[in-house]
């Protein structure tokens, strides 16, 4: 049987069907030229940072008390934001896989819009409702006493706000994937709704939570223009890294390049464990 | 202990199921039926999992579900367990935290019903994949799993959807009578939902034959077997049936052929027999039997030990002869071949 096979696969390789379909597979040459100058559009600038990059005075760059400073608050702001993000996101994208109410669609469609709204214009916006004379913020102001704008606080509204749809999109998409059976099963078996949630439901969707925490994070990480916007830049309180970036370029672009080179490494690291643990190549 | 159910569901595009049921304390009551015919949806909604749409449900004297009033019990208040076709382990939880869930839903402490499952795993051997998540298991001890999970909170009623559809032959028979055995042993009312006349006969009490959303039959296993109402319940429990009009013990065929049975009737009858009683020759038969007539086969099915054999007629009949037999004769579609009945292996009776 094997050798059949295996003769008649031979027999294949060197009659008609091999350079057929090799023609088939082949790209136009009209092609190869953009297609190689698209790659190395992508590429050659981060390529460059890395070249570009202070080697040698990298560790003392990078111990420096203002990058440390930008640093530390850019992953506290991130960290919050994203715990931000799965304590509401995760029960709205519950809402919106699950539910069934009337304009439900334009709801999951209202969700995304921060994805691609400009992030200044989100600033924008939240200035206007949260800010000390806003629609929400004046009443924080005078019954709380809290004010938002140009606080740490407010770096973490601004990041939440821009990130948390890739959240709610990934559980979104995890939640409607899963197989509700296993809810089924769970209330024959005598638990309540919310127990099936935290018992079933959100194991279950585990994978695709961390997928959609850690894309949110990175967001987070990188938000640059809503914060600005909403939360100003003061060094210690408001500027995150791509602040500081930015801020560095006109004074000291050395040290611009290893803040930049920082959030590369973070963006990379990011789609490694995504890579491994939740994106299946699609091969 | 007793179940009383009137189930009328709908399902997307016209589809109505209307189903009643009954059992009581140590039944087994086998929904058998074709896929598609509307057993799973009845069993959805005696779980809960489907509100009924007409009828009503009672379970031990509890109106579980009364549309008409207004009543419904969810699934998680309802003394009910489910065994679902695929089991539905939950993938991320060991086996032994499976089996617990029930006992955790219902409010008992981790240690104590850690403590109890475990217990139930050593009593079922299995102990040793406590630990284990459920996908290393095979099918047979999924199902295992999945029973004793549905049973550890002592439900009054137990439900078995296709519960040994998952598995592959050579393990289908020994699960069947391990679950056979359990049954035996729960004090209260199983419904179990098959497509396999086998199973439905094997574990069941009683049938009922779905059709269309609507039972067609009712009665036990050897009842139904002896007296199929249709043509579809003779070729489920494989039983020849042709209807007629008897005059004494000679049987008119509505659609052809004549048949002498043992017995006297007057007016519509149907006429029954196995494909076992139907022996083939080659040449016209002299002898005791006073059916013979020729026939054509139409076609050749093997069922194990034996070939089921189509033939045209008039009558047109099953026949379930040896693989040997098949060869001997040197039987192929399009052969002809006289059919032999013994009267003596046919029962009559008015329909």
């Amino acid at each position: 049987m094997t050798r059949s096979a295996r003769s008649y696969r031979v027999g294949h390789r060197s009659g008609s069907h091999r350079s057929r379909s090799y023609r088939a597979g082949a790209i136009p040459a009209l092609l190869v030229i953009p297609a190689v100058a698209g790659l190395a559009f992508l590429v050659l600038p981060l390529a460059g940072l890395v070249l570009e990059a202070p080697w040698g005075t990298l560790l003392t760059r990078l111990t420096d008390p203002a990058v440390l400073a930008a640093l530390r608050l850019s992953l506290i702001a991130a960290t919050s934001a994203t715990a931000l993000c799965l304590v509401l996101g995760i029960p709205l994208a519950w809402l919106l896989a699950r539910s069934r109410f009337p304009g439900r669609r334009l709801l999951r469609s209202l969700v995304t819009v921060p994805l691609v709204l400009p992030p200044v214009v989100g600033g924008v916006a939240l200035l206007l409702v949260l800010g000390r004379n806003g629609l929400i913020g004046q009443y924080l102001q005078s019954w709380f006493g809290v004010s938002l704008p140009f606080t740490t606080a407010g770096v973490i509204v601004a990041e939440a706000f821009v990130a948390m749809p890739f959240l709610v999109i990934a559980v979104d998409g995890a939640l409607r994937g899963a197989d509700q059976r296993f809810e089924e099963a769970a209330a024959t078996l005598g638990a309540s709704r919310w127990l099936i949630f935290r018992k079933v439901t959100l194991p279950m969707a585990a994978p695709g939570i961390g997928a959609g925490a850690v894309l949110c994070w990175a967001r987070a990480l990188g938000e640059f223009g809503a914060t600005i916007t909403f939360a100003g830049n003061f060094p210690g309180e408001t500027q995150t890294m791509p602040l500081a970036v930015y801020l560095a370029l006109e004074s000291d672009p050395e040290a611009a390049i290893v803040l930049s080179l920082v959030l590369l490494a973070v963006s990379i690291a990011v789609l490694v464990i995504l890579r491994d643990k939740w994106i299946r190549p699609a091969s | 202990m007793s179940l009383d159910g009137s189930i009328g569901l709908r399902r997307g595009s016209g589809f109505t199921v209307d189903i009643d049921i009954a059992a009581g304390a140590g039944e087994t009551v086998g929904l058998l039926g074709p896929n598609g015919a509307g057993k799973s949806t009845a069993l959805r909604g005696l779980a809960g999992l489907l509100p009924l749409a007409a009828g009503h449900l009672i379970l031990d004297g509890e109106v579980l579900d009364h549309a008409d009033d207004n009543v419904f019990v969810p699934p998680e208040r309802r003394a009910v367990g489910v065994v679902f076709q695929d089991y539905l382990l939950f993938p991320h939880l060991s086996v032994v935290d499976n089996v617990a869930f029930g006992l955790r839903a219902v409010g008992v402490r981790r240690s104590e019903a850690r403590s109890r499952a475990y217990a139930s795993l050593q009593r079922l051997g299995m102990e040793r994949y406590a630990q284990q998540r459920p996908g290393s298991l095979s099918g047979g001890q999924s199902q295992r799993i999945a029973l004793e999970r549905a049973l550890i909170t002592d439900p009054r009623l137990l439900l078995l959807d296709e519960p040994l559809a998952a598995l592959d032959a050579s393990t289908k028979i020994e699960v069947r009578s391990g679950l056979k055995e359990h049954l035996g042993d729960f004090t209260g009312i199983t419904v179990l939902v098959t497509h396999d006349p086998l199973d439905a006969m094997v574990l069941a009490d009683r049938l009922l034959i779905v059709q269309d959303g609507r039972v067609i039959q009712d009665g036990t296993p050897a009842q139904i077997a002896r007296h199929p109402l249709t043509d579809y319940v003779a070729n489920l429990v494989g039983v020849n049936l042709l209807r007629g009009t008897s005059d004494g013990t000679v049987v008119s065929l509505d659609d052809g052929g004549q048949i002498t049975a043992a017995s006297s009737h007057q007016g519509p009858v149907m006429v029954a027999f196995s494909p076992t009683a139907v022996s083939l020759h080659v040449d016209h038969p002299v002898g005791s039997a006073r059916n013979s007539w020729p026939v054509k086969i139409r076609g050749l099915e093997n069922h194990g030990l034996t070939t089921r054999i189509d033939l045209t007629g008039p009558p047109e009949v099953l026949a379930d002869i040896t693989p040997a037999a098949v060869a001997d004769l040197g039987l192929s579609p399009g052969s002809r071949l006289w059919a032999q009945l013994k009267a003596s292996e046919i029962r009559v009776y008015p329909g």
